[in-house]
């Protein structure tokens, strides 16, 4: 790589390596793994169902579906904000609930369907919620639109987007530092006015 | 971070039965994932209950039973239990945030360790943690920390809502032991005061599990709220919390359920206050002459001095909640 010519990947990486972005994941490394110990080993590979298509990942019993997706899979839409469940940058559909996938173990997701914002477009359509959040600008830096996005998608079906109150209350798992939050919950509530629409 | 091994038992019985000293069990994680990144707990294996058959919510003679691994979210929801048990219902749906209460399940949120932050940073002496190495709370920045039932070992707080809505309504946990023996106690008996062993949190027994939860039913459960004080309006843990009942006849209160969370080391019930409200009238003044011996033995630690006047007025308000919302 040109180092006149940085990616933004490598800025990124740079950033993270000063400790200013949430520390890089070092379970790639398997030397410290117990051998002995009963359980799947360190090389089983685990079939995970990310947006309706099988992936076959070989998968450490302490490893995060957060950090699976990331590290394992060609899916960075999901963020790593807090990985300690305080932010919901993480938030993902499992069986179609929300859940943080910083706090969720991968090999616990097998046989589950999980899907992220990628699993949301169809083809070059957004989804619903993704139109909105860009018709009313629900974002800033974007860190944390993926994670509001997939909160959004999922409380609009639990039926939780009758008033902007209930919308604040049930998207307060997704914190937004930039603040944004006015243009969130107007575009929570036009997708979840569109979907009683529709 | 510490590695661990995984094993997946689909019974209570035969995850009790594989329970060895240094394994963890994993019910909803939310609250052990972060104690092992944090490095606070360090399980070289961690036993998976999600294959237990526990995850029934029923209601039988008037009683809710609710099964360890039932998620919170789940029991918040649940007609009968918003309204038969509405402290229950309010106690889940003002907990943490809707992701959490997807995952979070009833047995782990009666275990989640307290967030007392020189418990959750390894780089503090904390004599939970670490028996005998200090208490840096006490005389340090405490305050979100106890006010009722601490000790000069520790002034933590249980962190959890639903325990104290439990506690109120004189809720039995059924737990199932190595071997497969069960026992049921009462929930009041189930968590340990610091004294002079702070890391010793609850009753259990080593392997042991909580299988179910038990909650008679009747006026006091139906005729209750959940009030929760907070920093900020939304998922944030308890400054202070109440979890109040009322039964009343005739304008006459027969029985009254007083508990607060945020407080103390424990979910923490106030027979004092209780006592003033049974067979007293309805009015504003029984209700404020309870909110003041609400408070009886509280014990400031410096920062958290305001807690005793929140937590007087908070139950002043709950009763009040209580009294209006069912028209008593």
């Amino acid at each position: 790589m040109d180092p006149a010519a940085p990616t933004r990947r490598h800025l990124l990486g740079t950033v993270a390596g000063i400790g200013v972005m949430p520390a890089p994941s070092t379970r790639g490394d398997t030397a410290e793994r117990p051998k002995t110990a009963a359980g799947p080993s360190p090389d089983n590979t685990i079939v995970l169902l990310i947006n309706g298509e099988p992936m076959t990942l070989p998968l450490a019993p302490d490893t995060t579906l957060l950090d699976a997706l990331r590290e394992q899979t060609a899916l960075k839409g999901t963020k790593k904000g807090c990985d300690m469940g305080a932010c919901g940058a993480c938030t993902v559909l499992i069986d179609g609930q929300r859940v943080l996938s910083c706090l969720t173990l991968a090999v616990r997701c097998e046989g589950k369907a999980i899907q992220t914002i990628e699993g949301l477009a169809e083809g070059d359509t957004l989804h619903p919620v993704q139109a909105a959040f860009v018709a009313h600008d629900g974002m800033q830096c974007g860190y944390c639109t993926p994670g509001q996005i997939m909160s959004a998608v999922a409380l609009i079906n639990e039926g939780h987007a009758t008033s902007d109150d209930e919308i604040r209350e049930w998207m307060s798992g997704n914190i937004c530092r930039c603040g944004a939050y006015p243009n969130i919950v107007a575009a929570v509530r036009e997708a979840a006015q569109e979907g009683r629409k529709g | 971070m510490q590695s661990f091994s995984m094993i997946r038992p689909d019974t209570p019985a035969r995850a009790a039965s594989s329970w060895q000293r240094g394994d963890a069990f994993i019910a909803g994680g939310t609250d052990l994932l972060q104690l092992i990144k944090n490095d606070v707990e360090t399980p070289r294996r961690v036993i998976d209950l999600e294959r237990l058959n526990l995850r029934q919510i029923a209601v039988s003679d008037g009683d809710l039973e609710v099964g360890a691994l039932s998620r919170m979210a789940e029991v918040a929801g649940h007609p009968a239990v918003r309204d038969g048990w509405k402290m229950v219902s309010r106690a889940l749906l003002t907990s943490a945030s809707p992701q959490i209460r997807n995952m979070g399940t009833i047995g782990g949120n009666l275990l989640q360790r307290t967030r007392c932050m020189y418990f959750r940073d390894t780089g503090f002496a904390c004599n939970k943690r670490q028996p005998g190495s200090g208490c840096p709370a006490i005389g340090g920045e405490n305050r979100e920390l106890a006010i009722f039932g601490g000790s000069e070992n520790c002034i933590a707080t249980h962190p959890s809502d639903l325990p104290v809505a439990l506690l109120a309504l004189d809720a039995e946990l059924d737990l199932v032991a190595p071997g497969g023996g069960r026992r049921r106690i009462r929930l009041a008996d189930f968590y340990c005061l610091p004294r002079d062993t702070p890391h010793k949190e609850t009753v259990l027994r080593p392997g042991e599990l909580i299988a179910a939860v038990h909650v008679p039913g009747g006026p006091v459960a139906r005729n209750s709220t959940y009030l929760k004080v907070r920093d900020r309006t939304s998922f944030a843990f308890a400054l202070c919390s109440a979890a109040v009942g009322l039964d009343v006849d005739d304008g006459v209160i027969r029985d009254a359920r007083v508990a607060v969370g945020g407080v103390a080391p424990t979910p923490w019930r106030l027979p004092h206050a209780e006592e003033v409200l049974r067979g007293r009238r309805l009015d504003l003044a029984t209700l404020e002459a309870a909110a003041e011996r609400a408070v009886d033995g509280a014990v400031e630690a410096g920062e958290n001095d305001f807690k005793i006047e929140l937590t007087r007025r908070t139950v002043l308000r709950a009763l009040r909640a209580v009294a209006d919302q069912e028209n008593l």
